[in-house]
């Protein structure tokens, strides 16, 4: 199959301006400009049932219709923070087909009239906003962006904001606070962004990877779009594989392909023999998928798509799956998790800051053979308080992997934990 | 010296990049930690001058931020990423083996002054573990599957020549 998202494997150079534009570069968001109106682009949007890409899968024509017609400027920002252990696809997008991306965002700001629009990298990016910015000029000398696009009163103006290291600006009012000069912490909503966003004005935020597939539905059109995937989940995904697989790495493939294909046809199987004992498939923020002789082929078969990974337990998410073998025990595993959104957490919800830090003294404990039954019990009480307390989603996902755990590898625990009172 | 001396230029086009002048905030945090690698009170009091804000207002934002130091640590910080996917690819013994070849544990400097280990959360480059990002000041590199022998290469050249070269 020939690559739509990751066109670089098809095409080495096609991060290099003219190599894109002999390649059709830049005729979509020619083609909006001068012969779509912004509603027509957004209902086209909205027929191809493209979904989010960056995790929640918020159907994107959808969320940018929310945007009011008598509140200007708008604003798109692109939420380019992945941060999400087990997820690294952006990076690849916006290093080797930068193009294409910056394409797929001008045309997201054409359909919501917006003049500017912002790239929101995480700071450890550094490089690739000094490359991305370089492309931006490219694409102002070539008339790709500017004043008075192709002929249009249209213009359009793209920067790019630079964060510092902070999962939580991924959470897309803490991406706005962070461009705004403040601390990267959750607004209270509503008001909601397509309202009241990037300083204070109506905004769109769309992951990299959602805004890359733009310029394709334009070309091809809709109902293209949405013969690939499934029904429900249209179009192509790309699936970061990672952890105890042969061949790790993004896999762009259509939604709705079974975790064997993506594991064994793609990924090359696991290591050394050793058998799968466990899969996150939305990285650390999973819910952890059981994998033993009983559930193998059930597990193995099921299609990656935004409903059916929920009939084994997990949510598809950012699809950054994450594979587990028999060598590791689950106390390890959410040792890592609890230790990543406890350090993350931004501390403005007393449960999500003060949550993972007691789950994570108490994880602490098991996993060096100091936790008693009780301790477990505890773990889960906590675990269970803080989901569904906080203001964003991060004090959800920090319990989704413990939890599941905790309920569907017993004999783990059980085998760390001393005898209660001793 | 001030930032608006050094780096007049730079302090100029990033006060022309937003609309509203608090986003400056955080280029200019970073521009203060070019040199040093590190944030004096003397730039957080200067930049606070700058955009209206308390000082205790910019301290707060260079604490939210890992990427944002106080205080002053080797040239380099090598930062190794050993969350749950680069942990499954051996990131915990690669960050054990090297702390033990530059004879630092994990937060330490060695005692040159040119190279700080510490641990960070996910780098987002999960398939190319073992792996690090190198950062200089306001300047950050990645190194992707590593191995301890390429990581002591890396740190002999830095200790000669005195910058990082590219290693693919």
């Amino acid at each position: 199959m020939s690559h739509f998202i990751l066109r670089h494997r098809d095409i080495p150079d096609i991060n290099n301006i003219e190599v894109y534009k002999k390649n059709g570069g830049f005729e979509n968001f020619k083609k909006v400009v001068t012969s779509m109106q912004p509603q027509q682009v957004v209902d086209e949007v909205k027929a191809s049932g493209l979904r989010g890409r960056g995790g929640a899968g918020f159907p994107t024509g959808v969320k940018w219709s929310f945007l009011p017609n008598n509140i200007w400027p708008h604003y798109v920002v692109c939420n380019a923070d992945e941060s999400e252990p087990g997820t690294f696809k952006d990076r690849e997008i916006m290093e080797s087909n930068p193009f294409q991306f910056l394409e797929g965002v001008a045309i997201a700001c054409y359909a919501v009239g917006a003049q500017e629009g912002y790239v929101y990298l995480r700071g450890e990016f550094q490089q690739v906003q000094l490359f991305l910015d370089d492309c931006i000029l490219q694409m102002e000398k070539a008339g790709a962006l500017g004043d008075n696009l192709f002929g249009s009163s249209y213009s359009l103006r793209l920067k790019t904001h630079l964060g510092a290291g902070a999962y939580i600006c991924g959470e897309e009012t803490a991406l706005l606070e962070s461009i705004e000069g403040k601390r990267g912490q959750p607004r209270v909503r509503p008001p909601f962004p397509a309202l009241v966003g990037l300083y204070s004005k109506p905004t769109v935020i769309n992951n990299v990877e959602t805004l890359t597939n733009l310029p394709f539905i334009i070309e091809k059109g809709a109902g293209w779009y949405k013969s690939l995937g499934t029904e429900k989940s249209a179009g192509i995904k790309i699936f970061s594989l990672s952890g105890n697989v042969n061949k790790p790495g993004n896999y762009e493939l259509p939604l709705g392909t079974t975790f064997r294909e993506l594991l064994y046809t793609h990924g090359g199987g696991i290591p050394d023999g050793r058998k799968l004992r466990a899969i996150m498939p939305a990285g650390a923020s999973s819910s952890i998928i059981r994998v033993d002789d009983s559930t193998f082929d059930k597990v193995m078969d099921t299609p990656m798509d935004y409903e059916n990974v929920q009939s084994v337990g997990s949510l598809l998410g950012s699809a950054s799956v994450i594979v587990i073998d028999d060598t590791h025990s689950m106390d390890w595993v959410i040792d890592k998790t609890v230790h990543f959104f406890k350090h993350e957490s931004c501390g403005k919800c007393t449960p999500c800051r003060d949550g993972n830090y007691w789950m994570l003294h108490i994880i602490d404990r098991i996993h060096h053979g100091q936790g008693t039954n009780a301790d477990l019990q505890l773990l889960k009480n906590v675990a269970t308080q803080v989901n569904g307390k906080c203001l964003c989603a991060l004090g959800d996902f920090s319990t989704m992997a413990v939890t599941s755990a905790l309920e569907r590898f017993p004999e783990d625990f059980a085998a760390v934990v001393k005898a209660d009172g001793k | 010296m001030s930032l608006a001396d050094m780096y007049p230029q730079e302090v100029k086009a990033i006060f022309a990049k937003y609309p509203v002048k608090r986003s400056a905030v955080m280029p200019l945090l970073y521009l203060a930690q070019r040199e040093g690698g590190y944030i004096t009170k003397e730039s957080m009091a200067e930049i606070a001058r700058m955009l209206d804000l308390d000082v205790t207002e910019v301290a707060s934002i260079v604490g939210f931020y890992t990427l944002y130091h106080d205080e002053k640590a080797g040239k380099y910080r090598m930062q190794v990423c050993n969350d749950l996917p680069c942990a499954l690819r051996g990131a915990d013994k690669f960050l054990d083996a090297l702390c033990q070849n530059l004879g630092v544990k994990v937060g330490e400097t060695t005692p040159d002054g040119m190279v700080t280990v510490e641990a960070v959360m996910c780098l987002a480059a999960c398939d190319k573990a073992p792996m690090f990002q190198l950062q200089d000041g306001d300047k950050v590199t990645y190194y992707e599957n590593m191995t301890v022998d390429r990581t002591m290469e890396l740190v002999e050249a830095l200790r000669v020549s005195g910058h990082a070269k590219e290693m693919k």
